[in-house]
């Protein structure tokens, strides 16, 4: 047991003019300061860290193509005893936690880094034009999808078509993340938003508008964890790591089995709560990936916290907003708070915060249990951990 | 004529697709051991170890599975067909084929929908297999 992995430090970029990083910042500082700061308040300093898992876009083709080398040297982590760069879209870092689980309690590593950084906001670097039609592509790109977003409101046209949700469904979870970004004070968006705001706003892709669009921000972040054990003589309250799952499906949305059942989410999730042996009705809250308000709504019943087509019911009348039955996206998410790209690690701090008391204005009370789940590409991957503030 | 909208970057996994649009059939993939029938176009049949694939004629008729109307484009290229309507269609044969759908009025596209393919001659080298309603 002593070897129970636990999360003793995060932290995230600051940024300002709606999410773009401080002067002076880069790619490589920027995940300097937030590892530096993350390991500061657990009491570690980069000497601890023997395990680092990184994944970004950043320097490719180039550097960036070996991250976990890059980020070696430049942070000057002296011969780590692990490394992970596996990168399968936003869902990365979350599948990072849970492979950090297992190999600090084979006692492969003690400390690990788990780090992201992204100026792709100042350097204008989000347009995924100009790439060849490769392998699968081919079809997507010579029809004109725009990616990401057309992939997401296809899956969100078949959802509707069978489970009766609706725009106004999507809307309620763009108003309630909003209202979540209103009470930190790093979110990029902060006003509070209506139902009419989501639905008139401008149509990017049928049925997604402007509102359920996430963010183009900069941004990074980092997550610290170790044992149980060592987390004893440090100055942060441990959070505990009590299972994990992930899995993959598809590249191109045509190729999803099922565009109205998130199967990757329910496959990785299922592992995950086995493995907490707690289980949906056992969360007191929820950090869900909103590249898009049909990732949430996907995502929130393949993880079983309602059944498959209920999500309407579950978000409707602001459930999900503060105050409301149940916390989800407390930080203003990818919808208001930031979204550089790859967004995952963000579930992890903010779970990690709110399960410790840390979480300023937003902080929800009595909780012990939180699920975070991460998406990758176009509902491609999925990475769930399960974190709680005790452990038994 | 010059057609200056993203092009297949076609490969030998594709090639008989493509060139079946040109001679103006709609060529997809079958697994001789279950029938299934499947694109993209690959030389194996995804989750059947022991199998053989062959490239058969589709009738060029489905359904519409699932689709979007992008009202922005996606990128300069098609900013001239804005709004357009990008399609699943699932065919009588099972696969599901993406492509635009031809069509004056996209508000009124549905799920389920009837369709059938057309071909789209874009220039000498490339055909492109698109859909309609019927």
């Amino acid at each position: 047991m002593s070897r129970q992995p636990v999360i003793v430090g995060v932290s995230d970029a600051p940024t300002h003019e709606r999410g773009r990083a401080l002067p002076g910042t880069h790619v490589l500082n920027m995940q300097r300061d937030c590892a530096n700061e993350a390991l500061a308040e657990a009491g570690l300093t980069m000497a601890d860290v023997d395990g680092l898992a990184v994944a970004g876009m950043w320097g490719m083709p180039g550097p960036g193509a070996m991250q976990p080398n890059l980020l070696t040297e430049y942070l000057g982590i002296r011969f780590p005893k692990w490394l992970d760069g596996t990168n399968v879209g936003g869902s990365a870092f979350v599948l990072h936690a849970g492979h950090a689980y297992e190999m600090i309690k084979a006692g492969v590593c003690d400390t690990v880094l788990i780090l992201y950084g992204s100026m792709q906001k100042s350097q204008a670097a989000r347009s995924l034009g100009g790439r060849p039609a490769l392998f699968s592509n081919q079809w997507d790109m010579v029809s004109g999808l725009p990616s990401p977003a057309g992939a997401y409101a296809m899956a969100a046209n078949r959802h509707m078509h069978e489970y009766g949700s609706t725009r106004e469904t999507l809307a309620e979870i763009a108003v309630a993340t909003r209202a979540w970004a209103g009470l930190n004070p790093k979110a990029a968006f902060r006003d509070p938003m209506t139902l009419d705001d989501v639905l008139n706003a401008a149509p990017i892709v049928d049925p997604l508008g402007r509102y359920d669009c996430c963010l183009v921000t900069d941004g990074g972040g980092a997550v610290v964890m170790t044992t149980a054990e060592r987390a004893r003589d440090l100055k942060t309250k441990p959070i505990y790591v009590l299972g994990h799952g992930e899995s993959a499906s598809h590249v191109n949305i045509n190729y999803m089995p099922n565009m109205a059942h998130l199967e990757v989410a329910e496959q990785s999730s299922k592992r995950a709560y086995a493995q907490a042996g707690r289980g949906p009705k056992d969360m007191d809250m929820a950090m869900l990936y909103d590249s898009f308000t049909i990732t949430v709504l996907l995502t929130m019943e393949a993880l079983g916290l309602c059944a498959i087509g209920e999500g309407k019911d579950f978000v409707k009348g602001q459930r999900t907003a503060p105050g409301g039955d149940f916390p989800m996206n407390t930080n203003g998410g990818g919808l208001s708070y930031c979204h550089p790209g790859m967004y995952g690690i963000f579930l992890l701090i903010e779970a990690t915060r709110q399960l410790r008391g840390d979480a300023g204005a937003r902080q929800v009370e009595g909780l012990t249990n939180a699920v975070c789940h991460g998406t990758g590409g176009v509902l491609s991957s999925g990475a769930t951990v399960v974190l709680s503030n005790a452990r038994d | 004529m010059s057609y200056d909208k993203p092009v297949p970057a076609i490969d030998p996994d594709s090639a008989p697709y493509w060139e079946g649009a040109k001679k103006g059939r709609l060529m997809i993939q079958r697994c001789n051991a279950t029938g299934q029938t499947f694109l993209y176009s690959r030389q194996l049949v995804p989750g059947v170890v022991e199998s053989e694939v062959e490239w058969i004629e589709a009738s060029g008729r489905g359904t519409i599975y699932s689709y979007t109307v992008a009202r922005r484009p996606a990128g300069q290229a098609f900013a001239d067909m804005a709004p357009y309507v990008i399609v699943s269609v699932e065919l009588a044969e099972g696969a599901r084929v993406m492509s635009n759908l031809v069509t004056d009025d996209p508000d009124s596209v549905a799920i389920g929908q009837p369709v059938e393919v057309v071909f789209d001659k874009v220039s000498d080298e490339l055909t492109i297999p698109k859909f309609r309603r019927i």
